[in-house]
């Protein structure tokens, strides 16, 4: 699209860069700010008087006598224990994103490889499965979990975010498979292998980029999940974002509302590095579905 | 590949899907026809000086022992889907006979809690989803004029709101819509209106959780597009020019009609994500104005005593508005597939 034709006229061209600028801005303004406050008092964050004593830090600076505070992080993660449900949240999503791409990687192949008409059932199914609102399915989980004394356990709600997560998985890496031309694992087959021989010497060294593709997306889901944490996990084994929603319900005194703040920044951030690091192939799997149409 | 090597490739997932997927729907029709048993009353003669009295009351452990033994309560058949809280038949029926105007039916039919949540549920995903394709478009098209350099931090930064745990996010904004954030404080400045607040009316919390919505979910729709825009046809897009085509033209009868599958993925995604929503109303502490079906779902398995049959019959209903909502792709991919065995 570089053709001379094809050059914009300079009031369009502003316009369309406007435009971005301002997107740009309504994009990363609430987490710029977000993460500005919660280095001050709520005082500040909250202005009651006049909303410059966000970006000086008034009362910031009367109450602690610096123009920044730690308060709000020591708040939540000593006095909190938020640091509890940190480590709960590393548990559940490193599992759960290890199990799921197991048992992805194998029935993905299978789909992408099979040319029966059950194959293209079983796709079908997974797709309505991925529409069912995660409640639904938790409303299900919870008189049996708590009937066989499986509820707010760490396991259980791996298991439970693994499967949730299978009918996207399944898509994803069906999909990518279906890019990994048929002809290596025939002639492998060819030679002698049998197809798990195939899958395990000529599949498995070529499939990383759309495994770490689908890796990412299971982790996103897990790591995002309110529905099926907050629900089917204890007090003592919650993760990060229901941690976060106890902090709101339990919270409203003056000062706590800044650990909420603070956590809420601390949750984020690992988002950014994911997003910093991966942006390639987080764009490339979101488009991967849809070329695939 | 031979059925039986498909069959112990899919087996684990495909467990797992059966186990935690397709059993919980099971469950979750079972336990909306079943109701909690009633309490066990216990009829004791309690005579005094001025003669015997039948007291009829509670027996707390009798009730509690049969609740143990048989957590699923007791048989109710499709009772609890007609009851008030949900479809509410018998109340439905009665605000149609008394009808005065059709508005005045709608609002009587809002004060129930099932049509209130499918209301809300309804207008925020065809609202949000449309809206959401439209902007995506637009800021494609913008990032995709930018300089090559800027590119990869634009994109970076319109990531952001898509990839933040919805629930952070919305609490994120709702902090700066607080009356006393900076959002919030600009609105007042702006409407001149110090008493202004976003979580006071009705129809300024659904406006703002809309517009959360489309903040959310616009990233998804832009970075689909800005990827189709790439594979536009540079040649086709060069012959309508030749042909004078001026630049809407070109992009109504080139770029659009090339991005039409995408529009159709996306609108696809978009409505099963939306007709979901549910963590923006609890990070806007938004229930008292706008409530989704799966938050009512939510909201009878938190509280202290937690009415499973009520949950489950919701859920049902809901799934059967999945079920409606996804019919025509399906309808559709079966027709496609019935075309290419042919």
């Amino acid at each position: 699209m570089t053709s001379r034709a094809n050059r914009a006229s300079k009031p369009l061209m502003i316009a369309s860069t406007g435009f971005v600028l301002i997107w740009v801005f309504i994009a990363a303004f609430p987490f710029v700010w977000t993460l500005w406050g919660s280095f001050k008092v709520q005082g500040d964050f909250f202005s009651k008087a006049d909303w410059r004593y966000a970006l000086n830090g008034t009362r910031t600076a009367i109450e602690t006598g610096g123009l920044f505070t730690g308060a709000g992080y020591e708040g939540a993660w000593v006095q909190q224990e938020f640091w509890r449900a940190a480590l709960n949240t590393a548990i559940v999503v490193l599992f759960t994103v290890l199990i799921s791409l197991t048992l992805g990687t194998l029935g993905g192949y299978a789909l992408a490889r099979s040319g029966h008409n059950y194959a293209f059932w079983l796709l079908m199914i997974a797709l309505v499965f991925r529409a069912m609102p995660h409640i639904t399915l938790v409303s299900g989980y919870l008189l049996p979990f708590f009937e066989w004394n499986l509820w707010g356990h760490l396991p259980t709600t791996i298991i439970v975010l693994v499967a949730i997560n299978q009918p996207f998985t399944l898509w994803m890496l069906h999909s990518f498979f279906l890019n990994i031309p048929k002809d290596l694992d025939e002639s492998a087959k060819v030679d002698g292998c049998t197809q798990f021989q195939a899958f395990r010497h000529v599949i498995i060294p070529v499939m990383w980029p759309g495994v770490i593709t689908t890796g990412l997306f299971s982790f996103l889901l897990a790591y995002n999940d309110f529905a099926v944490t907050s629900m089917l996990l204890s007090k003592d084994n919650q993760t990060m974002v229901p941690a976060i929603a106890g902090f709101l319900g339990s919270t409203f005194e003056e000062g706590n509302v800044m650990f909420a703040v603070a956590a809420v920044v601390s949750a984020t951030a690992p988002l950014f590095v994911l997003v910093m690091f991966f942006q390639r192939q987080i764009v490339s799997g979101l488009t991967a579905g849809a070329v695939k149409g | 590949m031979a059925h039986r090597t498909f069959f112990w490739f899919i087996l684990p997932s495909l467990a797992a899907m059966l186990l935690f997927i397709a059993l919980p729907l099971v469950s979750v029709a079972v336990q909306s026809l079943h109701i909690e048993h009633e309490q066990v009353l216990k009829v004791t003669k309690n005579c005094g000086p001025f003669g015997c009295k039948e007291e009829t009351t509670v027996n707390a452990e009798a009730t509690q022992m049969l609740r143990d033994q048989k957590p699923l309560g007791r048989f109710n058949g499709l009772n609890t889907y007609f009851d008030r809280g949900h479809l509410a038949t018998a109340e439905v029926a009665q605000a149609w006979q008394e009808r005065s105007s059709l508005g005045g039916f709608l609002a009587d039919l809002y004060n129930l809690p099932l049509y209130k949540a499918i209301g809300f549920t309804l207008v925020y995903t065809f609202v949000v989803t449309p809206l959401v394709i439209l902007l995506g478009l637009v800021i494609a098209l913008g990032v995709n004029r930018v300089t090559p350099i800027l590119k990869g931090p634009t994109i970076f930064v319109s990531l952001l709101p898509m990839i933040v745990t919805p629930l952070i996010g919305s609490l994120i904004l709702f902090w700066m819509i607080d009356a006393q954030g900076i959002i919030g404080k600009s609105l007042q400045y702006l409407f001149d209106d110090p008493e202004l607040s976003l979580k006071a009316s009705p129809a300024l919390t659904w406006m703002t959780l809309i517009v959360y919505g489309i903040w959310h979910s616009a990233p998804f729709a832009f970075v689909v597009f800005y990827a189709g825009l790439q594979t536009v046809n540079s040649d086709s897009l060069e012959a309508a020019q030749i042909d004078g085509a001026n630049r809407w033209q070109q992009l109504r009868y080139v770029v659009i009609p090339h991005l039409m599958p995408l529009v159709i993925f996306i609108s696809l995604i978009q409505l099963m994500d939306n007709f979901r929503v549910f963590e923006p109303i609890v990070g806007f502490s938004a229930q008292a104005n706008a409530t989704s079906l799966s938050f009512i779902i939510f909201n009878d398995l938190r509280g202290d005593v937690m009415r499973f049959n009520s949950a489950a019959a919701t859920s049902v209903l809901t799934i059967l508005g999945v079920t409606i909502l996804l019919l025509p792709v399906l309808i559709r991919t079966w027709r496609d597939f019935k075309g290419k065995a042919i």
